[in-house]
């Protein structure tokens, strides 16, 4: 007995909050959603603990989302950076684009980073391009066995022709955002946490 | 020398307590009502233990983490409305942008995961294990439970291990016993006999209430009867109350021994374990089984796993393609007095045990329902859903579509590829590629 509170006190709670922007709130949902998925209590998330998660696993996208919680060839993910990646799709608020103070970094959720984001899945290899090589891969990892290889590279060289503005064969950054421009991303990329 | 005596003195008293309170009323099926007076103190103690904390605990530290509540706002729409980009169906890079958005959803929020860990209550009732949002209130309340942890521990654990330790060397001694018998109505009449008496002695000591209703459904014999699976005690909640072949795989050690001497006194069907791997092998015995009607109705748990007792997860349509009558049956635990999940991960067989011996009580509710059989035009999964609702619905329980195998495996690619054709169906299948 004696006095177990329910909610285990989340280290450096601010600078987490401060970075990524979520309420005190939400912060405590997704800390015990991360301590329900941390199965072992071993205190950090691995590849297999996020690949039990039956609707993950069943995404087409499943694998891109797990390895984007693994920059850098770790392989493990502690609760700040749980955080962080999930705070690309905080819902963006009036809060955000008003006080835009230019000495502070973006927030994570911007409509930039939130492209970046979406870029991140794309580009296989990290180096800021996204070639028609790894525009097939992703895809293959959509369509799965349904689209034969002549199909699917039809797709992958319309889609590098169409955002490719500099002629380089691959998609930068910049010309992907400029593809996108016309694109809701902040609604199509965010998710609410209720109160 | 004195001392020893004095101990052998007191163990055989204790002894033929045991026996005469316990034991010989198991055999003829009748009850004292000791275990229903041990009951209302029970629950006049929990409830009184609840009315304190609820005056201790502040308005604001009633911060519900209910798991059925969703903590996210849910987008529903389909596939095809959530990827219209800015040219309707084509592949463009925008696709990306649903999926990923549908991922994180199941990131922070799924139904899967929140099944294998056990129930939470609303009320502490008093054992630590389940101590988990309830503060410090009062001594008083802190005396109840060190009273609590003493009779549990020193009283009520002595008793059931003893009790059930007669248990299982009587199931194992009795039925070896019967099996020496040649094949009669007598030796059916004494397997049955014997394989209650066991039963009933080790749900004594497990201090278990069982609720049976509708006992005009009980499974008849050349039935299947199917039932949600929370424990291996399932078995034997079900088995108090009528005999039933099992199905299941040979085990080693005490497991392999009493299934040995069971199976020679009532013919229950073990598969050895490269057995269990050939379908058609396994369908084939059971078909054998349940068309000799002289034979025990087959005791079946579609689910495969254990499930935490909320819900009901995929059957798995193997047992539904025998034929025969199906009896449903559903069981539900009461978690205030204890928690029956299994969580195999969690505790291995023996600790589990313990943990069921030093809880208060199982109580639970069986219910019997009216038998169902496989219609015209249904196939297997059909007809296995179709149970699998009247059970969730006769139990309070919720229904899930996923397989309990997600505890232990990799969700099935079939499940994968499904999106995946659906996705392609879009972007391709509408012919416009240029």
């Amino acid at each position: 007995m004696g006095s177990r509170s329910s909610h285990v006190a989340i280290p450096d709670a601010d600078s987490i909050r401060r970075e990524t922007g979520f309420s005190q709130a939400s912060l405590l949902r997704l800390h015990h959603r991360f301590r329900a998925l941390d199965r072992n209590k071993k205190g950090y998330l691995s590849r297999m603990d996020l690949q039990q998660i039956g609707a993950l696993a069943v995404n087409p996208l499943g694998d891109r989302i797990i390895e984007s919680f693994f920059p850098d060839g770790s392989q493990q993910v502690d609760f700040p950076g749980f955080v962080r990646v999930l705070a690309h799709f905080r819902p963006v608020e009036d809060e955000d684009t008003e006080t835009q103070d230019p000495k502070k970094p973006e927030p994570l959720n911007s409509r930039r980073n939130k492209l970046h984001y979406a870029f991140q899945l794309y580009d296989l290899d990290g180096d800021g391009k996204i070639s028609r090589h790894e525009m097939l891969q992703v895809l293959r990892l959509m369509v799965g066995v349904q689209v034969t290889e002549e199909q699917l590279e039809n797709i992958a060289d319309r889609t590098v022709q169409e955002a490719d503005e500099d002629g380089d064969g691959a998609v930068s950054f910049v010309e992907f955002t400029k593809s996108l421009e016309k694109m809701d991303v902040e609604q199509k990329m965010s998710i609410r946490i209720l109160k | 020398m004195e001392g020893a005596e004095l101990a052998g003195k007191i163990l055989s008293t204790w002894l033929t307590l045991v026996l005469g309170f316990i034991l010989l009323p198991s055999v003829f099926g009748v009850s004292l009502g000791i275990s229903e007076i041990y009951m209302k103190i029970l629950v006049k103690t929990l409830e009184w233990a609840t009315i304190r904390i609820e005056k201790g605990t502040p308005k604001e530290s009633i911060l519900k983490n209910s798991a059925s509540v969703g903590i996210i706002q849910r987008d529903e729409s389909p596939m095809e409305k959530g990827l219209s980009g800015l040219r309707g169906r084509d592949f463009e890079l925008s696709d990306v942008f649903y999926f990923s958005k549908k991922g994180f959803e199941a990131i922070v929020e799924d139904e899967v995961t929140q099944r294998f860990s056990s129930e939470e209550l609303v009320s502490w009732n008093l054992l630590t294990r389940t101590n988990v949002n309830f503060q410090y209130i009062s001594p008083r309340l802190t005396m109840v439970w060190v009273l609590g942890v003493i009779v549990r521990y020193c009283v009520l654990l002595p008793l059931r291990v003893t009790l059930a330790f007669i248990g299982i060397s009587l199931l194992v001694i009795g039925t070896t016993l019967v099996g020496q018998l040649p094949d009669s109505s007598l030796k059916n009449w004494l397997s049955e006999l014997v394989h209650l008496t066991c039963c009933r002695i080790c749900v004594r000591s497990l201090s278990g209430t069982i609720h049976y209703h509708n006992k005009q459904y009980r499974p008849q014999k050349g039935g299947i009867c199917v039932a949600n699976h929370t424990s291996p005690i399932d078995v034997l909640i079900l088995t108090t109350d009528g005999c039933y072949a099992m199905v299941g795989q040979v085990h080693g050690g005490l497991m392999g021994i009493i299934q040995r001497a069971m199976v020679k006194a009532c013919p229950h069907v073990w598969f050895e374990r490269s057995e269990m791997k050939d379908r058609h092998l396994v369908t084939k015995r059971l078909k054998e089984h349940i068309a000799d009607k002289k034979k025990l109705p087959i005791l079946i748990f579609p689910e495969g796993t254990c499930i935490n007792n909320t819900s009901v997860m995929m059957f798995k349509k193997g047992s539904f393609e025998i034929g025969g009558t199906i009896h449903p049956v559903a069981i539900k635990y009461n978690p205030q007095f204890g928690d029956a999940f299994w969580n195999s991960s969690k505790y291995n067989m023996v600790s589990y045990l313990l943990r069921m011996m030093t809880s208060w009580a199982i109580v639970c509710d069986v219910w019997y329902m009216p038998p169902m059989t496989r219609e015209e035009g249904e196939d297997a999964v059909q007809f296995a859903n179709r149970v699998k609702s009247a059970i969730a619905i006769q139990g309070g329980l919720t229904e899930l579509p996923w397989d309990g195998g997600l505890k232990r495996a990799k969700v099935k690619d079939t499940l994968k590829e499904e999106q995946q054709k659906n996705y392609s169906k879009m972007i391709v299948g509408n012919g416009s590629l240029s």
